[in-house]
């Protein structure tokens, strides 16, 4: 391995890990958008009238708007027909009760991707609700769960034996009128989760969904709805990967986050979706709409993110601080390499008094990627004494990438308190010879110096997810020097 | 122990190394002394594996090996540490993070087991004692945000931690003061040993005071001019670099 100052621009050339694609036969729908389309899925979902309903008007909507292009990426036209909005693993029909019944080349497929549903749900006290392609397949833990009072089902599950929450929470937070991929997924979303925790309940456990993107040219559309009753508790983490392809993948996803009165909700994400090759071809779209809803007085939602995957990611998970001293936190690290394109921030609005938000985000670049920081932080007049400190950090390995921070602030209260702070740094030749010099390898070297980058943000990562993402990030970067 | 025979090197096309032999033996204590520019930082660097450096002729042997063939990180495991002259800055990573991977890199190669973390502190707390470093330092990121001389002691802490077979103190001794000299003094004595071999590339005589070499070479135009025991560090304090710059010529 050299150092030669040429070199740290070969970067990267580690092969996709989790590329490989499991032949479970789909029962898929063909390609194509239209409302016979969208009964289709409801039928098959034996959806309540009013979710079907929900969903035209979600189509309709969306039939009127323009996809955006003010975003820092460049992607060909997606065409929207071609895309096949079903498909559901063949033993749907017969959902199995247990793992035992789970298809075998299922368990095979989490045991590559080096999650063994079984172990993992058992040692680490996690109830993992797993989504194969758009139906969900194992569910465990349940009992633990219905003891506390806490729901945690598939999203179609719970449209069928909660339509009430349902029916009161979905689109309060992100309505299907809010942006072209909103819109888009509540017309066609097909599965997702559903979190409810009454009232003064702590969730036992640690909440975690495991998606996955399977069938050749089936875009997913998950829809997560989370609601936290008054001084409630929960933790979730969202972790996917998804096999090696040679087309484009659209995903486009919301999530809807609700905070009562002294609840907090933590959502945690690890997300290593398949970036394409070193020339981008083949990658995941992931165009996403995550929103969470400070409702309650003293409520609080901490978003914390690990983002290594993706050609494509346009994702600003955000916070309304509806509630007095509301609190909002976006703890980010995301690695773009080779081709891959992230248009990534948050937004904090705040509105309750003396509402707080923290922004930590760490951008990492390498190879010829393009990475944006895109953040807003907007204090409506009536929140006096509103408080937010962002920082903005950006790591550069080799000379071809790029980072552009786009802070945005519009602050109408004088009492408010409103902080940014950016850099941009380069690992440095220098810094790898030195380490060298004592020993440690290249590898080694850029691991060590991502990590200590990224470590503010992965303490707040679930102790048990925080190795993960620590080893994530060291696979992705595999490669990015010399 | 090192061999360099007839070390000629360039960077970006530019000679600065033109036919260097130098021969050190283990248990040796060399100074190279030398004027600005001369190549003293070059040698230490192509012998540490920098390759922003082309050799383009000569030889490097340690303890029977061609070092040129080794990777920078399997030279340094194999037991030669260079002090830089200009440590570097690498914010984020933790002082005792480094130096513990440091550590079990070595001792991986050298198929011991990894220190345990307890082991690790207790060590590292000794020999900061030492070198008057406050503990604090383990915390902080490698060499941010230190002082010149914080640096330097941090890089001698390192070379007390890694036990070298050869270090290369690079200008350890400039831009102390005289307790930061005394102490790295201090922890530069206190590795002599009939295995070890130390060389010392300084401008002033004034660290030989504290640490006593066996020779002293005078590097000039890319070329050892002239060696001989301490008292040469002496003279040359006394008529300059002109001197050497001269007998050279003649
Ligand atoms: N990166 C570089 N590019 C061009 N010239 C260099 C570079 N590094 C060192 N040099 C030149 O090499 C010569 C020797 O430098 P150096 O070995 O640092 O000298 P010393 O340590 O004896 O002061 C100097 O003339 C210096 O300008
Ligand atoms: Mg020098």
């Amino acid at each position: 391995m050299s150092t030669d100052p040429n070199d740290l621009e070969s970067l990267v050339n580690r092969r996709y890990e989790h590329g490989f694609v499991t032949d479970i036969e789909s029962e898929t729908l063909p390609p194509g958008l239209n409302e016979d389309v969208i009964r289709a899925i409801s039928a098959r979902k034996k959806e309540p009238e009013f979710m079907l309903d929900w969903r035209l008007k979600a189509y309709r909507h969306w039939l009127t708007l323009q996809e955006p292009e003010w975003a820092h990426v460049h992607y060909p036209q997606i065409d929207y027909q071609d895309i096949s909005y079903f498909s559901a693993p063949k033993s749907d029909d017969d959902r199995p009760k247990s793992l035992d019944e789970v298809d075998p080349k299922l368990l095979e497929t989490y045991e590559k991707l080096g999650i063994p549903l079984h172990e993992r749900a058992r040692l680490a006290g996690v109830a993992v609700d797993a989504v194969f392609d758009s139906v969900s397949v194992a569910t465990t833990f349940k009992d633990k769960l219905h003891d506390a009072g806490v729901i945690f089902c598939p999203f179609s599950e719970a449209v069928i034996k909660h339509p009430d929450l349902v029916k009161k929470y979905l689109g309060s937070v992100v309505p299907h009128r809010d942006n072209f991929f909103a819109a888009l997924n509540s017309a066609v979303f097909t599965d997702g989760s559903f979190v409810y925790i009454p009232k003064g309940v702590r969730c036992p456990m640690e909440l975690s969904t495991y998606f996955r993107i399977n069938a050749a040219n089936t875009g997913q559309f998950e829809r997560t709805l989370i609601v936290a009753e008054e001084g409630s508790h929960v933790s979730y983490l969202e972790g996917c990967t998804a096999p090696m392809r040679d087309e484009n993948q659209l995903h486009a996803a919301v999530v809807e986050l609700v905070a009562m009165k002294d609840a907090e909700i933590k959502y945690s994400t690890v997300q290593n979706w398949y970036p394409g090759d070193e020339n981008g071809k083949g990658g995941i779209y992931n165009f996403v709409t995550k929103r969470g809803d400070c409702r309650g007085d003293n409520s609080r939602i901490s978003w914390t993110q690990v983002e290594t995957g993706s050609a494509i990611t346009w994702k600003y998970p955000s916070c309304i601080l509806r509630g007095e001293n509301s609190v909002g936190e976006f703890y980010s690290v995301a690695v773009t390499n080779n081709m891959q394109q992230a248009d990534t921030g948050t937004k904090m609005i705040h509105i309750g008094k003396n509402s707080s938000s923290t922004i930590v985000s760490k951008g990492i670049s390498a190879g010829r990627a393009q990475q944006s920081y895109r953040g807003l932080v907007k204090v409506m007049p009536q929140a006096d004494g509103a408080r937010n400190h962002t920082q903005c950090d950006s790591l550069l390995i080799g000379k071809n990438c790029g980072a552009h921070t786009f802070p945005y602030m519009e602050v109408k209260n004088p009492s408010a308190k409103v902080e940014h702070e950016a850099t941009t740094s380069r690992i440095s030749e220098n810094q790898l010879f030195y380490c060298r010099q004592r020993g440690i390898s290249e590898e080694d070297a850029v691991n060590m110096i991502v990590n200590g980058f990224c470590k503010e943000v992965f303490k707040e990562l679930p102790m048990e997810f925080a190795v993960e993402a620590q080893a994530l990030l060291n696979v992705s970067l595999e490669g990015a020097v010399g | 122990m090192l061999e360099v025979k007839n070390l000629k090197a360039s960077i970006v096309g530019k000679e600065i190394l033109s036919g260097l032999n130098l021969s050190v033996a283990a248990g040796e204590v060399h100074a190279i002394m030398g004027p600005n520019g001369s190549g003293k930082s070059t040698l230490a660097q192509v012998i540490a594996g920098q390759t922003d450096y082309e050799v383009t002729d000569g030889s490097v042997e340690f303890l029977g090996k061609d070092l040129l063939e080794l990777e920078t990180e399997e030279r340094a495991r194999e037991g030669i540490f260079l002090g830089f002259q200009y440590p570097v800055e690498i914010p984020g990573v933790n002082n005792a993070y480094l130096l513990k991977a440091a550590v079990n890199a070595k001792r991986k190669h050298h198929g011991l087991s990894e220190i345990d973390a307890f082991e690790f502190l207790k060590l590292a707390r000794e020999k900061m004692a030492m070198l008057g470093m406050d503990q604090s330092f383990l915390n902080r990121g490698v060499n941010e945000g230190f002082s010149g001389g914080e640096k330097k002691r941090n890089e001698i802490l390192q070379m007390a931690m890694l036990e070298p077979l050869l270090a290369i103190l690079d200008e350890t001794d400039s831009g102390l003061d005289i307790d930061a000299l005394k102490a790295v003094a201090n922890g530069v004595n206190s590795l002599r040993d009939p295995e070890r071999a130390i060389v010392l590339v300084t401008h002033y005589q004034r660290l030989l005071d504290y640490i006593e070499p066996d020779y002293v070479h005078v590097l000039s135009g890319g070329r050892i001019v002239r060696s001989g025991d301490k008292s040469l560090a002496l003279e040359l304090e006394e008529r300059g670099y002109e001197w050497v710059r001269e007998a050279a010529n003649a």
